[in-house]
């Protein structure tokens, strides 16, 4: 892997240590606009209120503040805790959140782990962040910490399901798990022999792109499937015993997982960082044109993501599990089949 | 979809039939719905959690409340549960009892709308009013006309923005976030026009023995017709966000369901009872203040579950403005106290003129007005059910007795039955649906 960055030349230990840096500093700036524009502003134009307007241009510094209060605030265990789990859980929560934006391309060779397997890495590594939650229900030592734990556990599973059986679809169609080959396949692609914006694959795997967003939703607890912190019911379900800076890791992770879904959403379904084929720039301007092209995806999925967790009521235990089982899942599975079956007749 | 297709208007007397209501006294207490356990024997099992040796615990002892972001304040709920499931429940309450029953007894009856005010905080002038009634059957007086309009006027605001809170309420209870705002937006521009009248946004002490406390402000008139105009509007839009939404019907739909005879036995008022299907309402049934000059329809539900309840007090906030705009057309003119000297203080300059002015307000404000003898209960429909003030005298200037049956505590017996084998989520519904004011249930 080692060899030219934008034209310099380094060894594999600078490559990736520049990479990890630019990747973490992307990734948080990344969830620090997200934070503000959708959790702060556009909710707060939702509701009919202004939102936070005193630190900093139009609250624009607001997510400092709260991360110097999260900082300040007195790191409370619990008597009764699992101390070294209860501390652990955070930590397995960021990681995995962080471990998915290993592989997700933001340019031709802008990528910390170009792996064959990519998709197939991307949902093992989401899917590591139920342990965590898990562990943090249990080690609270409160019952609404456990049953939040167990809920969490519940709901992450069947939605795992329905996110792995969506994604087949584009996997068929691309005929690779790599996200730079499922990129080029739609770069590439033409539709009905017109190649101006390649082929996106929103416009033949729709259905799994629906299926897609809706499980991104469960797994990252938002409403109208956060019953895992659900407030009103659990007060903050597994979150409820922390303070203070692992407070604030949680919610580090649960933004930061929202951007890392949008960006595999809109790798896998609008195009990623790619340009359509015909504008034919050169690689060298495609590692300035595509992250950016790949983070304005991003954040406007992670707005859907948002619009609708703020305009619906929250389901219940039982109703989530029936719209998993019962429904998104034998769609997806439909989806896999007609791909398949359209694949190898075309 | 619109609000009024579940609930129905009926005009009909309701008819009880009572081998029914002995058949539903006896499944009520069949059902083991309550948890009669002491507190200190449910804390003992709570310390009882997770797997044991024998396998696993398969009933826990969950404690929700006094300070829970869903028990309306600080109603706490000991339950039972089986995972998820609620076994039995057992509501406790008492966190907020500053002892108002017996500190009325201290008060003259002029200052006693002040202290009841406080009782039932998201609906302070149904208090005022009960409590008003009550005094003034007792003296005998006849409260003038206009003062039995604006009295009309202001508890039928009230009612709508006690229902507005329940709307923002229950929507952030059932995860719909954004409603909370909504509702809290709409009940302010009601506690606007009442901060116009009374001075206060609640706690108002307005409704007094004897009529109101000031007349109608300059312009009521055009803030009333504008609050008319704004907030069917709003609830326009809140049934095009909630009422028809799926996930909203999933939740509401057959969860917390009570029968008539269950909430007949259990003493039930209000939008609860009248989610089963009887209508009953005192303002149609037992007309006070000038209700039966109006034109409304009592909206009842036909399943009695939390959704029934929901659009009953949508619907409720139409009939409200109905009966909001009658009292606009029909507002007479003329006194908007009583004119007897003895309980109505006398206007400030007439006390610079006359020395007889001077006395009764001396004496008025210092020992009070004497009441004669004897004892009475009025009740008023209160946004919760029936609010009734049972006030006993001995001819002195302050009640001998003061006692408030507020609908929200008596309502609170429903819980454990409405909850019985429902899920956690499930009971905030519930709970929810109730409506009930900690102020109220604890006095």
């Amino acid at each position: 892997m080692s060899g030219a960055v934008l034209g310099i030349q380094m060894a594999y230990w600078q490559e990736t240590l520049l990479k990890l840096g630019v990747g973490l500093a992307a990734v948080l700036l990344l969830t620090g606009g997200a934070v503000y524009l959708y959790l702060f502003k556009f909710v707060s134009f939702m509701q009919s209120r202004l939102g936070p307007m005193e630190a900093g241009p139009y609250g624009s510094l607001q997510l400092l503040a709260e991360v110097g209060k999260w900082l300040q605030k007195e790191d409370i265990f619990t008597e009764n805790a699992d101390r070294f789990i209860f501390g652990l859980a955070p930590a397995i929560v960021l990681s995995s959140t962080f471990l998915m934006f290993v592989v997700i391309p933001a340019g031709p060779s802008a990528v910390i782990a170009d792996l064959g397997t990519g998709i197939y890495y991307v949902l093992a590594m989401s899917s590591l962040s139920v342990l965590g939650i898990l562990m943090a229900g249990w080690a609270s030592a409160n019952k609404y910490a456990l049953l939040g734990g167990l809920r969490a556990a519940g709901q992450l599973i069947a939605y795992e399901l329905p996110l792995v059986l969506a994604v087949i679809g584009v996997v068929i169609q691309a005929g690779s798990l790599n996200l730079q080959d499922i990129v080029a396949a739609q770069s590439t692609g033409s539709i009905f022999g017109w190649d101006g914006i390649g082929s996106p694959y929103i416009l033949t795997q729709f259905v799994a792109f629906g299926i897609f967003m809706i499980a991104v939703q469960a797994e990252l607890t938002q409403t109208p499937f956060d019953m895992p912190i659900a407030e009103s019911e659990l007060v903050a379900g597994y979150q409820v015993e922390y303070t203070g800076i692992r407070f604030l890791v949680y919610f580090i992770s649960e933004f930061a997982t929202a951007v890392g879904f949008a960006a595999v959403a809109s790798t896998l379904f609008l195009g990623g960082w790619a340009l359509p084929a015909s504008w034919g720039l050169s690689n060298g301007v495609m590692h300035v044109v595509g992250p950016l092209m790949i983070s304005t995806k991003a954040i406007l999925l992670v707005g859907v993501v948002f619009w609708a967790r703020f305009s619906l009521p929250r389901f219940r235990e039982d109703q989530l599990q029936t719209l998993a089982w019962k429904f998104m899942i034998p769609i997806a599975l439909v989806n896999i089949v007609v791909t398949a079956v359209l694949k190898v007749a075309f | 979809m619109t609000a009024t297709d579940t609930p129905r208007t009926d005009s009909t007397a309701p008819v009880l039939d009572l081998a029914a209501l002995d058949a539903a006294r006896v499944r009520l207490t069949a059902d083991h719905a309550v948890l009669r356990m002491s507190e200190h024997d449910a804390e003992q099992l709570s310390g009882y959690q997770g797997p044991t040796e024998e396998g696993l615990a398969d009933r826990m002892i969950m404690n929700m409340g006094p300070v829970h972001p869903s028990t309306h304040g600080v109603l706490r709920l000991v339950l039972e549960m089986d995972g998820e499931t609620v076994i039995r429940s057992k509501p406790v309450m008492g966190y907020l009892h500053t002892g108002m029953e017996k500190q009325g007894e201290q008060l003259s009856y002029l200052q006693g709308p002040t202290n009841v005010t406080r009782m039932d905080y998201a609906s302070p002038l149904f208090t005022e009013l009960a409590f008003s009634l009550a005094t003034e059957t007792l003296l005998g007086i006849e409260v003038p006309e206009r003062a039995q309009w604006i009295r009309m006027l202001m508890t039928e605001l009230n009612r709508i923005s006690s229902h507005l809170l329940f709307m923002a309420t229950n929507g952030m209870d059932i995860g719909a976030v954004g409603m909370m705002l909504y509702g809290w937006r709409e009940r302010e521009e009601v506690l606007r026009f009442f901060e116009m009248v009374t001075g206060l946004r609640m706690n108002h002490n307005y409704i007094r023995p004897g009529g109101v406390a000031a007349d109608l402000p300059d312009g009521w008139r055009d803030e009333v017709l504008s609050l008319l105009e704004v907030i069917p509007e709003r609830l326009e839009e809140w049934d095009t966000l909630l009422t028809g939404q799926p996930i909203w019907r999933e939740r509401l739909q057959g969860v917390g369901v009570i029968t008539t005879e269950e909430a007949l036995s259990l003493g039930a008022t209000g939008p609860i009872l009248r989610s089963t299907g009887m209508a009953w309402d005192l303002r149609r049934d037992e007309p006070y203040l000038r209700y039966d000059q109006v034109d409304f329809d009592v909206v009842v539900g036909t399943y009695g579950d939390c959704f029934d309840r929901y659009s009953i007090r949508l619907a409720e906030m139409y009939e409200s403005m109905k009966i909001v705009r009658q009292c606009l057309d029909q507002m007479p003119t003329g006194d908007y106290r009583v004119q007897d000297k003895k309980v109505t203080p006398p206007p400030r300059a007439r006390i610079d003129e006359s020395m007889e002015a001077l006395i009764h307000h001396f004496k008025i404000f210092t020992e009070g007005y004497k009441v004669p003898e004897g004892e009475v209960y009025v009740a008023v429909e209160s946004p919760r059910g029936e609010l009734g003030c049972y006030i006993v005298s001995d001819g002195s200037a302050k009640p001998m007795r003061m006692h408030v049956r507020a609908p929200s505590f008596v309502n609170l017996q429903t819980l454990p039955h409405m909850m019985r084998d429902s899920f956690l989520a499930d009971t905030v519904a519930i709970i929810s649906s109730v409506d009930p004011i900690m102020g109220e249930v604890d006095r």
